[in-house]
């Protein structure tokens, strides 16, 4: 099988691979790229670990071909955090004690990235709607939800 | 053992953040499917397709054949042993089931039980060589119902099986591998003085644990013999164990590399793709990786027993429990080894009751081989037991946080298997649920409340901890309990407690099987217990040393210096140093401070009792259940990071939601698992539930330095039954099956109208 | 005189008593004194020396991790149990 030459960027970077047509987008950031913070937890599109967003849209990466990126703006995890440190939603998911295992938590600061680019204001059951395609088994829910709306609350404030 | 002073502690009782937590949010710690290898193949697992078969043939040859692939393995791989008895930590296991269930021999006894491994150079090769290899088999009909593998004239499963009762071999062939009974004073004298009794039988679906992260293994087979493992385990040490029997290979030559773990609770003790990796590497000469693929992990890991549940109870006429009879029966699955033991054990522990009887089965069927799930057998028992309580309570018109009170266990009380419970907290939480507020919120139309108890013992087990000083007066805290919930934080906060240094002045690390003493499982609710009192004994030598230390600086006798408060101090003058300033000394007075902890708790384990309020709203027209609150009460003996323990409690409960409500694996008459992925096995999701309120007990557990009392457990055991008493509270309608799916729930509201 | 509980599956061999009185200041001589008074029992309960890995000791309701070794008090309660674990 002949490979695709893609050029894309990634968390503000100017990147480019070859990967087969066969390939998803989570498998090649994950086994290509290096970038082994979006997590594989079902691979048909049900557990959100491998939440990321592109172009501005939250997507499931493992229901995303890679070649399906060509000219296209991704953010990971990897993204989220600035030369000033932790963004809101790390900080705030480490104050709330919002992970246990951790494994889900990349899907979910990705999923909540999107859902307060959109929504600067949401409530807890918009929060909770927003999330419901990211599957948590350690925490049930509270102190995510929690820490989503207290990043929110600290993002309109400026800070 | 004196639990010490609880009143002014600095860092116990705090909510530092964790030290794995900056990793963990932006994507850089490593899980075991993360692991990169140099020359690294990716491997792939053939599983059976029938539930039950003989294995006639297997020709391998054309998946080796094909281009990429660099081996293929079979069970013909494992070296000859012969059969025996094993005692790994966890039970007693036999040595052929447990090779078998990593790799098939004579027969699939699962839908999904492994049968050949294959490992290329990129992961969908594998795949495709899976499809080249030819298995032949002999199909056999199938049982995948407990009673119905009870029966007699039921399939066998394996025919040398045969029913033991506490380890004597009863000699009789059967799908019953393990009876046993506990009798605590006269039933029938109970019964007979009862004026009340209520029995009732239950049944309760196959459940999975529901880890995110899916089952993973990197295995190095160097030329040496040396074999390195990476994986995602709760426990480094019986994973070593394992293979080492499975492979028949020294421990001495076996190290394993415990990466971030992506969610256990207890599915993650047994090994399954660690030998099969192994296997591969040596057969290519290459690190190969496995990864499950999500319908693996349901139909080829270990989901908890099925079961079959008939309880009867008795009170007298003011409400005290006099009788208690339970008959259990678990679904081991393939092979034996359901937690019997844990069931018959906690199924009547939170109540004083003076005469009871419990008999437990463990039986096997064809599904696959159950591993522990949070609390193993004690939520099937409890469905039950709370249930009965609760009618029970109604019909003598008792409150029934009233009556479970008035029938609390508690210290001095006898438990059914004859063990006397020390200090517990079984009421205190029982209370805690009656003083909260949410006990007393008026309920609406088509609404309803239902409480309910549960408990787990928890375990002891071994741990070793390594302490070294920096000239700063940090400390790196070497342990081997990986860390699946925050615990790598529990544990340094009681090293740091002792000396009176801070959290964030202790760098904890998970290590390998190599650097540290051995460690047993993260499991059983013990590792904030057995690891974090092995840092407090390390905890204790690095203060011994530093006092010598102090003296031999100030030139005076040892005894003349002690510790307090933080600081070094020479009784009768002033001289004095901080931690801090006496680790920049230390290498004056004799280089470097090492401590070490290691312990097996022999005494003092303290049990934990979790309870729950739930209010739910019931559609009658859908069946569908709302979940309005969620209370858990729980007794933590000495919360050490309050956060943490509340993420037990709501993380317990939630999967108790998803057991009372919707998950179950649901299997065709050929035993197949029918819903082997997220979409289908529906576990809840964030829009599903409340808030999960949480109130932490604290009866300190006279057995540990800091009163701990395990609490990873317990959170599960009580809701399905707090959930169905909810529902009939909702409804009028007792639902004894477990999913109480909507279908059901509209099913029992149409035969409760049709009366 | 050490108190033992006696598993139900074994109270065939006490004539169906589930308490019994032994002697002894050990598991070890405890259990000797049972196989006197009630021959055929410690083999249920041991093999090679050591307690059966199926069965747990607890003394005076602390499950022990001593197993033959293990001291038991004149007034002690010996009990013996499945042996169990977690998850």
């Amino acid at each position: 099988m002949s490979k695709v030459h893609v050029q894309t960027k990634i968390n503000g970077e100017e990147v480019e691979f070859l990967c087969e047509p066969r390939q998803s987008l989570l498998e090649v950031l994950r086994e290509t790229l290096g970038f082994t913070g979006t997590k594989e937890g079902c691979n048909d599109g049900n557990c959100g670990a491998c939440s990321a967003i592109v172009d501005g849209a939250l997507v499931n990466s493992c229901l995303m071909l890679a070649v399906e990126a060509q000219g296209k703006e991704i953010t990971t995890v990897e993204g989220l955090a600035g030369p000033e440190g932790l963004h809101p939603l790390q900080r705030k998911f480490l104050e709330h004690a919002s992970l246990q295992c951790g494994i889900c938590t990349p899907g979910f600061l990705v999923a909540s990235k999107a859902l307060l680019d959109q929504n600067p204001n949401p409530t807890e059951h918009q929060v909770r709607h927003w999330l419901a395609g990211n599957l948590c088994r350690c925490t049930g829910y509270d102190k995510i939800v929690r820490a989503v709306l207290d990043a929110a609350q600290t993002l309109r404030a400026g800070a | 053992m004196t639990t010490t002073n609880g009143a002014n502690y600095k860092v116990i009782g705090t909510r530092p953040i964790r030290h794995d937590g900056t990793d963990k949010v932006v994507g850089r710690a490593v899980y075991g499917g993360d692991v990169r290898l140099p020359g690294m193949l990716y491997g792939q697992v053939l599983r059976s397709p029938h539930a039950h078969a003989r294995i006639r043939r297997i020709d391998t040859s054309k998946a080796a054949a094909l281009p990429g692939v660099r081996a293929v393995v079979t069970a013909g791989d494992l070296p000859a042993v012969a059969d025996k008895r094993m005692d790994l930590g966890e039970g007693v296991v036999s040595l052929k089931y447990l090779r078998d269930n990593i790799l098939a021999s004579d027969k699939a006894v699962y839908k999904g039980q492994p049968v050949a491994g294959v490992a290329a150079v990129d992961l969908h090769t594998a795949e495709e060589a899976l499809a080249l290899i030819v298995v032949e088999y002999e199909v056999l009909p199938p049982v995948v119902e407990v009673r119905q593998a009870m029966k007699e004239g039921a399939p066998l499963l394996h025919e040398t099986l045969t029913t033991k009762e506490l380890g004597e071999d009863t000699k009789k062939k059967s799908n019953v591998a393990s009876h046993l009974r506990h009798v605590l004073g006269d039933l029938a004298a109970g019964f007979a003085g009862a004026a009340v009794v209520v029995e009732r039988e239950f049944n309760t679906a196959t459940v999975h644990q529901g880890y995110i992260e899916p089952q993973n293994a990197t295995a190095m087979w160097s030329l040496d013999g040396q074999l390195t493992i990476w994986t995602s385990t709760q426990g480094a040490f019986t994973a070593r164990d394992q293979v080492a029997a499975v492979l028949d290979h020294p421990v001495s030559k076996i190290k394993v590399v415990p990466q971030e773990i992506g969610g256990g609770f207890g599915g993650k003790i047994p090994v399954y793709l660690e030998p099969v990796a192994a296997l591969l590497s040596r057969k290519s000469g290459h690190p190969v990786k496995l990864i499950m693929t999500r319908s693996d992990v349901f139909q080829s890991t270990g989901p908890t027993p099925g079961s079959y549940v008939r309880v009867k109870m008795g009170v007298d006429q003011s409400g005290k429990l006099v009788a208690a009879e339970a008959y259990m029966a678990f679904e081991a699955g393939g092979f034996p080894g359901a937690e019997i033991g844990a069931g018959a054990m906690c199924v009547f522990s939170c109540y004083d009751v003076p005469n009871a009887q419990v008999d437990v089965y463990d039986v096997v069927v064809n599904k696959p081989k159950s591993a522990p799930y949070r609390a193993p057998c004690a939520p099937q028992a409890a469905f039950a037991v709370e249930a009965v309580v609760d009618e029970l309570a109604e019909k003598l018109g008792q409150d029934p946080i009233d009556f479970r009170l008035k029938n609390a266990a508690k210290e001095g009380t006898r438990r059914v298997d004859g063990v006397v419970f020390p200090r517990i907290g079984c009421a205190e939480t029982l209370q805690a649920l009656k003083d909260h507020p949410n006990y007393k919120i008026p309920l609406g139309p088509n609404q309803g409340r239902g409480v309910a108890i549960g408990y787990w013992f928890n375990i002891g087990f071994k741990s070793s901890v390594s302490a070294s000083v920096n000239e700063d007066g940090t400390v790196n805290l070497v342990e081997g309990s990986t860390d699946i919930g925050g615990s790598r934080a529990s544990i340094a906060m009681q090293f740091a407690e002792v000396l009176g240094l801070a959290a964030e002045d202790i760098n904890p690390a998970v290590v390998d099987t190599n650097s540290i003493g051995y460690t047993d499982v993260t499991g059983g609710s013990r590792v904030t217990y057995a690891t974090g009192w092995a840092a407090y004994e390390a905890a204790q030598d690095v203060k011994a040393q530093m006092i010598l230390r102090a003296a031999v600086l100030w030139e005076v006798p040892a005894d003349q210096v002690e510790f307090s408060e933080g600081s070094f101090i020479h009784k009768g003058s002033d001289k004095k140093l901080s931690f801090k300033e006496l680790a920049a000394k230390l290498d004056d007075t004799g280089g470097p401070v090492v401590g070490k902890g290691n312990v097996k708790p022999n005494s003092g384990v303290g049990g934990s009792f979790a309870a729950n309020i739930v209010d739910v709203e019931v559609d009658p027209e859908t069946g569908k259940v709302q979940v309005l609150r969620f209370t858990v009460a729980q007794d933590a003996g000495k919360a050490i990071h309050p956060s943490y323990v509340e993420g037990q409690m709501q993380g317990g409960s939630v999967q108790g939601i998803g057991w009372a409500l919707n998950e179950e694996y649901y299997y065709t008459e050929r035993g197949e698992m029918a819903n082997a992925s997220y979409l289908d096995y529906r576990i809840p999701t964030s829009l599903d539930l409340p808030m999960i309120d949480t109130v932490i007990v604290e009866v300190p557990n006279p057995g540990h330095p800091f009163g701990v009392r395990g609490v990873g457990e317990a959170p599960i055991v009580p809701p399905m039954a707090a959930v169905a008493n909810a529902i009939y509270g909702a409804t009028g309608a007792r639902l004894n099956e477990l999913p109480m799916r909507p279908d059901r729930v509209v099913a029992a509201l149409q035969a409760q109208a049709a009366h | 005189m050490p108190l033992v509980w006696i598993p139900t599956q074994f109270q065939r061999f006490t004539g169906g008593k589930s308490q019994v009185q032994a002697e002894g200041a050990t598991v070890r001589e405890v259990i000797e004194s049972l196989e006197a008074a009630y021959p055929g029992i410690r083999e249920r309960l041991c093999e090679e020396g050591r307690v059966r890995p199926e069965i747990a000791v607890a003394v005076d309701s602390e499950i022990t991790t001593e197993g033959m070794r293990a001291r038991v008090g004149p007034e002690s309660e010996v009990t013996f149990l499945p042996a169990i674990a977690g998850g």
